[in-house]
């Protein structure tokens, strides 16, 4: 299709489009007065029910488990698409990666000279990285956070590593066999922990374990399993992808 | 309550400038940060709209995930040509 025909195309539908939408944003409840009645419902019950102290967190893990189930199965079959690809394109250029062939010719953007200022500092910064990631992921039922945003934040400190210290390092430091080992523990504690209410005669997913004391680490039941099963499957998943995209490419460039 | 409407204002129309402006960067490397920009302005309008779990999300993923991730990638491409 010609530039001119996709241009008249556009000149005749982009405004019946902006026509469209006008019409249906028209139609919204106005802006910060949403009245669900299922919201409503469940900040009255929720922290009776479940023992927890985010409401946010007991839908997500709990009430509407069985969603978050898909999702994190969305990002596993992401990450394994990506692995895929990624390897397969590697095992079809020929010797694959050795590990000490990695500092001689990788020396792209991700492996800088930091100073050694930098790489202290960072040390220090990924201590504190991996405690705070930890943190949200454990506390998800007790404040803002979860296992989503906790695996995303322990990630970061694999970023540090990589940016700090060259891919070298980075790669002594993810092992691609116990990151797969993890994010499938991750992904499959999930389902694990669901089967609990199975073998107990209820539903896939029933919060069956003791709710223990609203506002303590250790309380409402299935939801802090399932937050943990989710952190490893994220931060892991997320490793592995940078593992894969910051692998070097082999005999790629000719003079070598 | 007029103070917090204002802040709402300020922050969706800074966020329509910062969409503006990745779309308008062509180059990606610089596109990465201000997308990071564009990420944390929707992170604080996400807590000013009182929902700090997206917020925190949104925060982690739009200021580590995506940045690492599209570095890595222009990084290899990089190196591919």
């Amino acid at each position: 299709m010609s530039a001119t025909a996709r241009h008249v195309l556009f000149a005749v539908f982009g405004p019946v489009l902006l026509g469209f939408l006008c019409w249906g944003v028209c139609g919204l409840s106005p802006f910060g007065q949403f009245h669900g009645a299922y919201g409503e419902l469940l900040n009255h019950v929720a922290v009776q029910e479940r023992h927890v102290l985010n409401v946010v967190t007991s839908v997500i893990f709990d009430y509407r488990g069985f969603d978050t189930l898909g999702e994190e199965f969305i990002l596993f079959a992401s990450v394994t698409g990506v692995v895929l690809l990624m390897r397969h394109e590697q095992s079809e250029q020929e010797d694959a990666c050795e590990p000490h062939s990695i500092q001689q010719h990788d020396t792209g953007v991700l492996d800088p000279a930091a100073s050694d200022l930098t790489r202290l500092f960072t040390l220090g910064f990924i201590g504190a990285v991996l405690m705070f990631g930890c943190y949200i992921v454990l506390t998800g039922h007790l404040s803002v956070g979860g296992g989503f945003q906790g695996g995303v934040i322990l990630f970061g400190a694999w970023v540090l590593v990589l940016l700090a210290y060259g891919s070298g390092v980075f790669h002594r430091c993810a092992n691609p066999s116990a990151l797969e080992w993890a994010e499938a523990l991750g992904g499959g504690g999930y389902v694990v922990v669901g089967c609990v209410g199975l073998l107990t005669g209820q539903e896939f997913l029933t919060n069956v374990l003791p709710l223990g004391h609203t506002g303590q680490l250790l309380s409402s039941g299935t939801i802090l399993l399932i937050n943990c099963a989710v952190g490893t499957e994220v931060a892991a998943g997320f490793v592995l992808l940078l593992v894969e995209f910051s692998r070097p490419l082999q005999k790629e460039s000719p003079g070598q | 309550m007029r103070l917090f409407k204002v802040v709402q204002l300020v922050l969706l129309v800074s966020i329509a400038l910062a969409g503006t402006a990745v779309v308008l960067t062509r180059n990606p490397k610089r596109q990465i940060f201000i997308a990071g920009i564009f990420g944390l302005l929707e992170a604080i309008l996400f807590y000013a709209l009182h929902s700090p779990d997206v917020a925190l999300s949104e925060l982690a993923v739009g200021s580590i995930a995506v940045p690492a991730l599209v570095l890595a990638t222009l990084a290899k491409l990089e190196k591919m040509q």
